[in-house]
């Protein structure tokens, strides 16, 4: 698949975008009493939400989980927003109800983002049913973890989407880990790609960190989709450098390992890719991370200097 | 007016928003064919005259079909699915307490979702403690929810067409027993809208707020104290969520006494909401001690004579009304 040279600057743009956002927040997560709650981190796996949402479309939908800052960013969620939101702030997203974890942003079409593992297979059918029942041409990708695979909720979904050859892509980002436990002591099959057959769907197996062999594989499962030939399993292969949260101490991945996947970090794959092909030089390479350093500290600073909500806002947004 | 069962009455309510909206589409297990395709049962017929692109028979799945629901509501579309038995509830919470209920929160009234999810329940039938168990506290626990409990056909189409119409998820939850107890239902378009109860009858000594099958326990147990000249007040919640402060403690405060009567077990029911709201709202009015009458704290047995046991009757109400008198 010929992939055009914007589109590869559209997908480095993702993955710079991400990893410089995620590198401000491990630090600014460590201030005391700067960010509330719990902060994960995708740190590592930026080709997946890279990859797949250049594949998409803006009438495309996600639905995503508590690893979705690349996702959100890649589907073009505004930096501003997303930091206020995770800042707890009023200008956040979603007002300051969310905060990293659960961050919504319709505007882009992540209409809900759910921190249940397994919750958002289900709604992925949903919301692709709603595609199917209106004909749109669009699509509905899912992005869950590896761990959500043990769900039984995955299941009925996947089942009920092959069934009603419902335009929706599940996602899966195996990055090796489900919280504390390794992928070997929670799952017995070698792939979990391998599930789709179960339900009589195409299941693939990517290597997560090209982010190019992502976008490839994204935009067959979703011409697929959207020809009305249904759903698809991906299992992209990746790995999380960080701890399940940043409070994890990650005592239980080998430190050699996590080294080996950095070696295998997929910004300088790319990036080193485009430069040697031509496809960026040196010194446009420099002006777009300026630019992206730059918008990530203009989210801060609009993040810090944003009110928090009124205590009594809490009452507001339960019902419509 | 026509006398309908409940029943009928859904499936007329369903019939007339399926043609008013064609974004309103129904699905669930079996719904509308084979045992369910019966004349009394609310899906009867609609496969037939909707099809199958409206009215979606699922694979036994009620995780699928609660997620099925939360994912099309947010998209626009209004789902109407149906989970079998309120107990199988617990199968399909996970999408109603924690999506349903929290993700326009979460969004900051951003996203909205607009369904309802349908449930038949109630003791009486021998099913046993696996079909027949009221869990309306459950969900009336959970911010985000309106819950809804109808005990006459009227009541049912009215409500209902007003749930589908509503912009946040209605659990909607039907006595089986009613699906078979007539009652008039107007012909013309109405809706009744969530939140107003109804005093089904007027009485001066003592206020009995039931919902649900217990309505007719309730006139039951009203006829035969009337013959001692002994006047009850009977308020229909019909929702529990909102819930009619305003009806419930003007009754309280106009009769003074209060039993509350519902099926569902009693620790933990929403009698002790009703209970609460009235000790802080209109204590002064009180002039005896409150009384709840309700399932005991067991799960509902099958033999006959242990289910009727469970059931609430009109000489456990009557009783309960006279050692407040």
């Amino acid at each position: 698949m010929q992939i055009s040279k914007s589109k590869k600057l559209e997908i480095l743009w993702s993955l710079l975008l991400s990893r410089r956002f995620e590198e401000a927040l491990t630090e600014l997560c460590k201030i005391e009493g700067k960010i509330p709650g719990m902060m994960i981190l995708c740190t590592g796996q930026e080709a997946v939400g890279a990859g797949v949402c250049a594949a998409l479309q803006p009438e495309d939908v996600i639905i995503t989980n508590h690893r979705s800052h690349s996702h959100l960013l890649a589907k073009g969620a505004d930096p501003k927003a997303l930091m206020a939101e995770i800042y707890g702030k009023r200008t956040g997203c979603n007002k300051g109800k969310s905060g990293t974890l659960h961050l919504a942003v319709p505007e882009v079409n992540a209409p809900c983002t759910t921190t249940v593992v397994g919750g958002g297979p289900p709604i992925a059918v949903g919301r692709a049913f709603a595609q199917q029942y209106r004909e749109e041409k669009s699509v509905t990708v899912c992005f869950i973890g590896d761990g959500a695979t043990n769900e039984g909720s995955f299941h009925e979904a996947l089942n009920l989407a092959s069934l009603w050859a419902l335009p929706v892509i599940f996602v899966c980002e195996n990055n090796l880990y489900a919280g504390a436990q390794r992928y070997e002591e929670h799952t017995k099959v070698p792939n979990i790609a391998e599930r789709a057959a179960g339900y009589a769907m195409p299941g693939v197996v990517v290597d997560g960190n090209d982010a190019l062999a992502v976008y490839t594989s994204a935009c067959e499962a979703r011409g697929r989709a959207v020809a009305g030939e249904g759903p698809t399993l991906i299992e992209y292969k990746t790995y999380r450098w960080r701890g399940h949260g940043e409070s994890d101490l990650q005592l239980y991945q080998p430190q050699e390992e996590i080294a080996a996947w950095q070696a295998m970090c997929p910004i300088p794959k790319l990036r080193g890719d485009m430069l040697a092909q031509g496809l960026i030089s040196v010194d446009e390479l420099r002006e777009m991370e300026h630019r992206i350093d730059a918008m990530v500290q203009e989210a801060i600073r609009f993040a810090e200097e944003s009110p928090y909500p009124e205590p009594h806002e809490a009452l507001e947004d339960v019902y419509a | 007016m026509q006398p309908l069962g409940m029943g009928q009455a859904i499936n007329q309510a369903l019939r007339e928003e399926m043609r008013r909206n064609p974004d309103v589409f129904l699905a669930g297990e079996g719904i509308g064919v084979g045992i369910h395709d019966s004349p009394m049962l609310p899906t009867a017929g609609l496969l037939k005259d909707f099809g199958a692109r409206r009215v979606k028979d699922t694979p036994v799945s009620e995780a699928a079909i609660a997620g099925l629901a939360v994912g099309a509501a947010v998209a626009g579309l209004r789902p109407v699915v149906e989970i079998m038995y309120n107990p199988f509830f617990t199968l399909a919470s996970d999408m109603i307490v924690n999506h349903a209920a929290k993700l326009r929160y979460l969004s900051g009234g951003k996203s909205s979702f607009p369904l309802v999810v349908r449930m038949k329940t109630g003791a009486g039938f021998g099913a046993g403690c696996q079909h027949s168990h009221n869990l309306e506290a459950w969900v009336a626990h959970c911010p985000g929810l309106k819950v809804v409990m109808p005990s006459t056909p009227a009541d049912a189409k009215g409500l209902l067409k007003s749930a589908i119409r509503e912009p946040n998820p209605v659990v909607f939850i039907e006595d089986m027993m009613l699906y078979f107890v007539p009652g008039p239902v107007p012909a013309e378009e109405y809706q009744i809208p969530l939140g107003q109860a109804e005093i089904k009858r007027q009485g001066t000594d003592v206020t009995v707020v039931t919902w649900s099958k217990m309505l007719l326990v309730a006139l039951k147990a009203a006829d035969q104290m009337a013959r001692e000249n002994i006047e009850l007040e009977i308020v229909d919640l019909r929702t529990l969520v909102p819930l009619d402060k305003e009806t419930l403690l003007a009754s309280v405060r106009k009769t003074g006494r209060l039993v509350v009567l519902h099926e569902a077990t009693r620790t933990g029911g929403f009698a002790g909401e009703v209970a609460a709201v009235v000790m802080e709202e209109a204590f002064e009015s009180l002039k005896a001690p409150l009384r709840r009458v309700t399932g005991p704290d067991i799960p509902v047995p099958v033999s006959p004579p242990l289910e009727r046991f469970y059931i609430p009757s009109e000489e456990k109400l009557i009783m309960a009304v006279q050692e407040i008198l």
